[in-house]
């Protein structure tokens, strides 16, 4: 770790361990434009706009540039300044530029930076020809003519979560960026988890759109529309409109959605609290007859797929629990159906999610009863902005409300399912038999929450010791199977969520790097330390549901076997 | 196309680099010598073998121009297009030789898989311009007509050689050495 000073400006900066010049510039308080340059990837410098000045009148890219002590740059000259305005106006030749109909519309850092940087002509034509779009995937759309080639989808894939479907294909003016052999996405490995199209910074890789789908089945007075909203979003969303990351807005979301149009309003985390029970029963059942361990958590779509198409030997090691999201949505329609006679409308579910691969398990054949999905559609956390946004609602101003009855009510450990260790934490808290507020302290200490990259923690259930292992970022997930097939390593239960922070940091919520995802992690365990339920056997819905409705369905409804692809 | 390849010849390959990651140009050029293009199927094989995404293996495979992942004719014909060949109108063969083997700039092999015709940018052997290459065979000072020659004893000596050794295996470069004598 290298300590000094350097001059930024004629500025005296001090760095103590910075990586690159890059981040000591942005120390002394200025925003250096950059498109590739993501703290969590590797070091590229592709797009050059990080562009600095030394002494001696060269220009280096900062992002690539190790701080010395006296080192002396400028961040903004003549020289760099028409640099940058002739990179930006070069990648903007070849780019297409619609604008007004892209999904990136406002949020676009190409579109940011040639605002900040007075670009207010482009010389050059665009003389490529139109590349088809990939639609392929239920969840992600490819537009090669918005890529301006900085490569973050490719790290990301590739360093985050160890898949390395996309890369660089040809070179020179015929470089691009797509899968082996431009298959389709559909056509790959993809696991669905969006990541690519969450540090993309231009329009290139985005979020497959299902919102005017929704508006037509909240529009239709033949249906009748029913949200349920994932425990990641409330403390998320509410970053589009202005305020931090972390508040927890569930209040204001099911204002929201009710007058956006939906007829009912729910939420997830009661669905995540039968997942609790299901897999609770699940791991304890395996644990005493110690088949099948560890048992790895199946909440997760895109770690699912993952398992199913590179690790199919691990499939019996799946918890054969639905997600919390199919769960929920296979009691829903059983109820609806239930009261159809009365209801006279055709129900139809949406789900509000972190999460990109949630549309694609929404579409599996699992989860589909006489052709029709348990989940009609799944949003995510930005498209309901968009939602909101359309709809013309002041989100900051909108009075709190509750969540509808009778599915309603969601325990603290169901809350804690969106952010990595919660799923864990939950089911440990369903097994210890004695819930003393001294033990569930114990339990939140036991090494099961926080952001480093594995978490293994040992607790006590019965005189026994389960050994616990949490890993997010699929990546690492990979790292840590490495580590089990070789027998270094031996867990009872293993939590795995794809993406980096678990459902908090999923590609559907509002682009959050590492700093954000704590915050966003921290609303939902204060969510949980204010519920009057902690665990998901006390939720008095969980109950009634088990002596109602889920009556000898519990295990039609909840369980799922997957199968090897 | 979809032909299923008996994959021993590269677990040689691979072997001979110890399965090593950071030997996947040298293994595709192997592979390349060996098939004379790198087929799709033996792409997969080894990405998976050297633990490599498909997409890295297909990232380099693209972006050096000297791999094909066209499958290649029995004799390759490239015709220097570099300045001195150009300027000593190496072109017009090209064209003469397209015209004849009915291919193009984006069609360049034939289909019955005998002849792949293609540029190159240099040689370096521009004393002896305009340049062409059969195979691994130099032929110097070429001339549309001295091309139609060549082409037309590549046809029959291939006639002959596949009537003699219908069943053994073609060698391509010895077959392309044979023509040139």
């Amino acid at each position: 770790m290298s300590k000094g000073i350097m001059y930024i400006d004629d500025m005296r900066v001090p760095f103590d361990g910075e990586k690159n010049v890059l981040s000591v510039i942005r120390k002394a308080g200025i925003d250096i434009p950059t498109f590739c340059y993501y703290s969590e990837l590797s070091v590229y410098g592709a797009c050059r706009m990080c562009v600095v000045e030394n002494e001696w009148g060269s220009i280096e890219a900062s992002c690539s540039m190790i701080p010395k002590d006296g080192m002396k740059i400028r961040t903004n000259t003549a020289k760099l300044q028409k640099h940058r305005k002739m990179i930006l106006e070069l990648l903007l030749s070849s780019h297409c530029r619609d604008c007004t109909t892209c999904e990136k519309n406002g949020k676009c850092k190409l579109q940011e930076l040639a605002l900040r940087l007075g670009i207010n002509r482009v010389r050059f034509q665009d003389t490529r020809e139109t590349i088809e779009l990939d639609t392929s995937s239920p969840a992600i759309v490819r537009n090669n003519n918005k890529c301006i080639l900085c490569g973050d989808c490719v790290r990301v894939c590739d360093e985050i979560q160890g898949m390395g479907i996309l890369d660089f294909v040809h070179r020179g003016s015929n470089l691009q960026v797509m899968p082996a052999f431009n298959r389709k996405l559909s056509e790959t490995k993809c696991i669905n988890c969006g990541q690519c199209a969450a540090v993309c910074p231009t329009g290139a890789i985005t979020i497959k759109q299902d919102i005017d789908r929704v508006w037509d089945a909240i529009f239709d007075p033949t249906k009748h529309v029913v949200v349920q909203i994932a425990p990641a979003v409330r403390v998320a969303i509410g970053e589009e409109f202005g305020l931090k990351a972390g508040d927890n807005v569930i209040g204001k979301l099911v204002t929201a959605l009710k007058r956006i149009g939906f007829d009912e309003v729910f939420d997830t985390t009661l669905g995540a609290d039968l997942t609790v029970m299901e897999e609770a029963n699940e791991f304890l059942e395996r644990f005493e007859k110690s088949e099948n361990l560890p048992l790895f958590t199946s909440c997760c779509p895109a770690w699912v797929r993952y398992v199913e198409m590179n690790k199919p030997e691990l499939l019996p090691h799946i918890s054969s629990c639905k997600s919390p999201m199919e769960m929920f949505a296979a009691v829903l329609k059983e109820h609806y159906k239930s009261i159809q006679d009365t209801l006279k409308k055709e129900a139809i579910v949406v789900a509000i999610m972190p999460c990109t691969a949630k549309k694609y398990e929404a579409a599996r054949e699992e989860f589909l009863r006489d052709n029709v999905p348990d989940v009609d559609y799944v949003i995510t956390t930005q498209e309901l902005s968009t939602m909101i946004k359309q709809s013309g609602l002041i989100f900051r101003e909108l009075e709190n409300n509750a969540t509808d009855m009778p599915f309603g009510m969601g325990s603290g450990a169901g809350v804690i399912f969106g952010a990595t260790g919660g799923v864990a934490e939950a089911v440990i808290r369903r097994c210890y038999s004695k819930k003393t507020s001294a033990t569930l302290k114990d339990l939140e200490f036991c090494g099961v929450r926080g952001m480093s990259a594995l978490k293994e923690a040992t607790v006590l259930i019965n005189n026994h010791e389960i050994k616990i292992a949490v890993v997010h970022g699929l990546h690492n997930a990979q790292l840590l199977l490495e580590e089990i097939e070789s027998g270094n390593v031996q867990y009872d239960l293993v939590e795995v969520m794809a993406c980096p922070g678990g459902c908090i940091g999923g590609a559907g919520q509002p682009f959050g790097l590492a700093n954000k995802k704590v915050k966003r992690a921290d609303g939902l365990y204060s969510a949980d330390r204010l519920s009057q339920v902690k665990s998901s056997e006390e939720n008095p819905m969980v109950l009634s549901l088990y002596d109602g409705l889920l009556k000898d369905k519990a295990h039609s409804l909840l369980h799922v076997n997957y199968t090897d692809r | 196309m979809e032909i299923t390849h008996d994959f021993t010849k590269v677990d040689e390959i691979l072997t001979s680099y110890g399965m090593q990651q950071a030997y996947l140009i040298a293994i595709m050029q192997d592979i390349q010598t060996e098939y004379h293009y790198l087929p799709k199927e033996i792409l997969e094989y080894i990405s998976e073998k050297l633990e490599l995404s498909i997409a890295k293996v297909y990232s380099v495979a693209t972006f050096y121009e000297n791999f094909s992942l066209e499958p290649k004719g029995k004799y390759i014909l490239r015709i220097c297009d570099g300045t001195a060949c150009h300027v000593r109108k190496s072109i017009p063969i090209l064209e003469r030789l397209r015209k004849e083997l009915n291919l193009s700039a984006h069609k360049t092999t034939t289909d019955d898989m005998l002849f792949t015709l293609e540029t190159v940018s240099c040689l370096g052997a521009c004393g002896l311009a305009p340049v062409m290459t059969l195979n691994d065979t130099v032929h110097p000072a070429m001339t549309p007509d001295k091309a139609m020659e060549l082409l037309t004893s590549i046809r029959e000596n291939d006639s002959v050689d596949s009537l003699e050794t219908a069943s053994s295996s073609n060698d391509m470069k010895e077959t392309g050495g044979k023509n040139n004598e």
